[in-house]
């Protein structure tokens, strides 16, 4: 039987993978796609508590980060042609000039 | 009536401002003629003031603001016109307005001119408010304010660097003003500590509830605040061994010293220990009350010995200031309120005359104050030493000029009081007192002429001047026949004030008198002897005796200064030394900059966080976000 705990552990291998894409990947598409897992990571976490106390806020709330993650990617890769038409590169490592 | 109370306090305060609005301009002679016209005006009122008090006996109270009023405290700005307070705001604003006419004259040449007189009328304003206030707050704002008056006019001429004299320990009009001004301050402290001890036990300031309430307090608070008011008016009066600074501020122009350092100011302790004779007359107190007579009776003794052998024409008149001021003390002491405050007007009159005389002396000799270089001055000075000879009189105690009335009576009281070994030391003191008095006046205006030679040519003061300098010289010649009157005045106060002499006394009164007559005028003729012959007697220095003990003991003030300066001044500057390296540079200083250089550094290392490469950043918030994780779940461990 697949209990609540293995829904958590699963998301919370998602959002360790996720939070190691954040911090170890250098182009910014890639950070894009490591945060969108996290927030999945969190979904699933939302909906299996949800299910399991019988409350439909947590899923409610699964149901608002998504609207949020898909209008987040579409100002983030409206950004993201910006910073590479003028750049011409997505790596963080190019693009770090507010050193101080 | 109340309008002439604001009139006589506040006159005095217009002139100052209006020769404030004047203070860094040219020398302006209408400033002084405005200031002192604003200062009569103060006198008059006074004078009505004191007239409808004699006849009508009505003192008025006036309260002319609400001034603190926080929880239980509650001060007014309130003002009493009494007989004590009346006779001091007289004789103050009378004094205040001759010297102010006299300073037309003598500061004709400064530069400073309007700003003195700014100064000047500032001064009296301070000492209106503190002889006028209902309020021991009031006192002490006027209090303040006549040392910083004094401090002001002391360092008038700050510019002048400091002197190297022979005997006296090299000083400047800065640095007696320093003195004055700080020693004041010490003496203010203990004056403090006994308004604050008054407080907490009465729960007013006002003159009249501390009194009434004094009764019921315990005897060890009140010999405490006895005390602590005691060395406030120390300080202010120049009492032993507060007193150096009086002699030093003679480096003060003239007037000031006229004004300040001989009628007015310094007659403050005097008035506070008179106003809250209340306080010393009382059983428990006594023990103070003697105290407070001894230590008169010793100044006035020890004054007049350094006043001997003196050579400084200014500082021997500050001498007999200090020595005239604890004949005043030793009278309050005593309880004779009412002639020690006889003898502090009777004494303001003719010492501001004979210092206003020592003015134009040395205004006609440039600034030369060694009586040494003077002699037979009354050939080119006729008025200056009509007047100066008719202040000397007065001083020394010869019936019937001012002097004598007041003095006799003060020494007639110490016998009263059974107290021989006083009356014993003013006998003998008031002997010196007329033997240095006109030392010092046959020195100046009779003898050898000595100043030709060393290229003196003296003239005698502005005419406008003598004419002001007059009502002073009236008034030290009459003053002590209005004696009589004056007691039937200040008895209507009440019985505080009151003292008579018992009958055994009355009836030697008049060989105690002559006792006093006899030692003054042998003084008088001692130094007749000694100083005032020409030809083959004429006096000469003597260098063998200048080089004697006593001589040496007095000349050097009994080495006073000098202590004061060794155990005093130089420790106090070397422990002040190593405090500053080692407390303050070392401990407080250094705190305070380990803690700013410590979030300097921090700031310095931590900058390399800001790589400006986003990995970083975000590498860095997940550790931020670990951490916080880490002491939430540690924290709800432990809870």
């Amino acid at each position: 039987m697949i209990g609540l705990s293995h829904y958590l552990i699963v998301s919370a291998i998602i959002f360790s993978i996720g939070l190691v894409g954040v911090l170890r990947r250098r182009n910014l598409l890639m950070l894009f796609f490591a945060t969108e897992v996290m927030l999945n990571a969190v979904n699933i976490a939302f909906a299996a508590i949800s299910h399991y106390y019988n409350d439909l806020t947590g899923q409610m709330f699964a149901f608002f980060i998504i609207a949020i993650a898909a209008s987040e990617v579409a100002v983030g890769l409206g950004i993201l042609i910006v910073l590479f038409k003028k750049h011409g590169s997505l790596d963080l490592d190019d693009l770090a000039n507010m050193r101080g | 009536m109340e309008n002439l109370v604001y009139v006589a306090l506040f006159a005095p305060f217009v002139g100052s401002l209006f020769a404030a609005l004047f203070g860094m301009s040219q020398r302006q002679i209408f400033v002084g003629v405005i200031a002192s016209g604003l200062l009569a005006v103060s006198f008059i009122s006074s004078l009505l003031l004191a007239i409808n008090l004699y006849t009508t006996g009505n003192v008025i109270h006036v309260t002319m603001m609400d001034w603190i009023n926080a929880g239980d405290i509650s001060i007014p700005f309130g003002f009493v016109i009494d007989q004590i307070s009346v006779t001091m705001m007289t004789v103050v604003t009378l004094v205040s307005t001759i010297v102010h006419i006299y300073a037309i004259g003598y500061m004709d040449h400064d530069k400073a001119f309007n700003r003195f007189f700014s100064y000047l009328s500032a001064f009296v304003f301070s000492m209106l408010i503190l002889v006028m206030s209902d309020n021991f707050a009031g006192l002490f704002i006027g209090w303040e304010g006549v040392g910083v008056c004094s401090w002001l006019l002391v360092g008038f001429w700050y510019h002048k660097p400091d002197q190297t004299r022979e005997e006296n320990p090299s000083i400047s009009p800065s640095w007696a003003a320093n003195e004055a001004f700080i020693m004041n301050r010490i003496a203010d402290l203990g004056m403090l500590v006994g308004i604050f001890i008054l407080y907490w036990n009465t729960g007013s300031l006002q003159y009249d509830v501390v009194f009434a309430a004094l009764p019921n307090l315990d005897d060890a608070v009140l010999v405490t605040a006895a005390i602590a008011l005691f060395i406030g008016a120390m300080g202010k009066s120049a009492q032993f061994p507060l007193h150096t600074w009086l002699t030093d501020a003679m480096e003060g122009p003239t007037p000031v010293s006229a004004l300040i350092h001989a009628a007015t100011m310094v007659t403050a302790g005097v008035f506070l220990v008179i106003r809250s004779n209340p306080l010393y007359g009382m059983e428990a107190v006594a023990g103070v009350s003697f105290f407070i007579a001894c230590l008169g009776t010793f100044v006035a003794f020890y004054a007049a010995s350094m006043a001997l052998v003196e050579r400084d024409l200014k500082r021997i008149i500050a001498y007999s200031t200090l020595s005239q001021l604890g004949y005043m003390f030793a009278a309050a002491g005593l309880g004779a309120y009412w002639i020690a405050l006889f003898h502090l007007a009777a004494h303001a009159f003719f010492k501001a005359l004979l210092f206003l005389g020592g003015g134009n002396v040395m205004h006609a000799m440039h600034d030369e104050l060694d009586l040494f270089k003077m002699g037979e001055l009354r050939k080119k000075m006729r008025g200056t030493f009509i007047y100066m000879t008719i202040a000397s009189i007065a001083l020394a105690g010869l019936p019937p000029l001012a002097g004598f009335w007041s003095k006799d009576a003060i020494i007639e009281t110490a016998f009263n009081e059974h107290t021989y070994v006083l009356w014993f030391m003013l006998v003998l003191t008031a002997g010196m007192t007329a033997f240095y008095s006109f030392r010092q006046v046959f020195l100046t205006f009779f003898g050898e002429d000595r100043h030709t030679a060393l290229g003196f040519h003296p003239h005698e003061m502005y005419k406008f001047v003598l004419a002001a300098m007059s009502p002073l010289a009236v008034l030290a010649i009459i003053t002590g026949w209005f004696m009589g009157g004056y007691k039937a005045f200040i008895y209507q106060i009440g019985e505080g004030v009151q003292y008579e002499m018992s009958e055994h006394t009355h009836h030697l009164a008049t060989y105690l008198g002559l006792i006093v007559i006899f030692v003054a005028v042998s003084g008088i003729i001692l130094a007749y002897f000694k100083y005032a012959r020409t030809g083959k007697n004429a006096f000469k220095r003597n260098e063998e005796k200048e080089q004697g003990f006593f001589y040496k003991l007095l000349i050097n003030q009994y080495y006073v200064p000098k202590i004061y300066e060794e155990y005093i001044t130089k420790p106090y500057a070397m422990i002040s030394e190593v405090f500053w390296t080692k407390v303050d540079l070392k401990i407080v200083d250094a705190t305070v900059d380990n803690i700013a250089k410590f979030f300097y550094v921090s700031g310095d290392k931590t900058r390399a966080m800001q790589t400006g490469n986003l990995s970083n950043y975000l590498n860095w918030m997940a550790v931020g976000a670990v951490v916080l994780l880490v002491i939430a779940a540690i924290s709800a461990m432990l809870v």
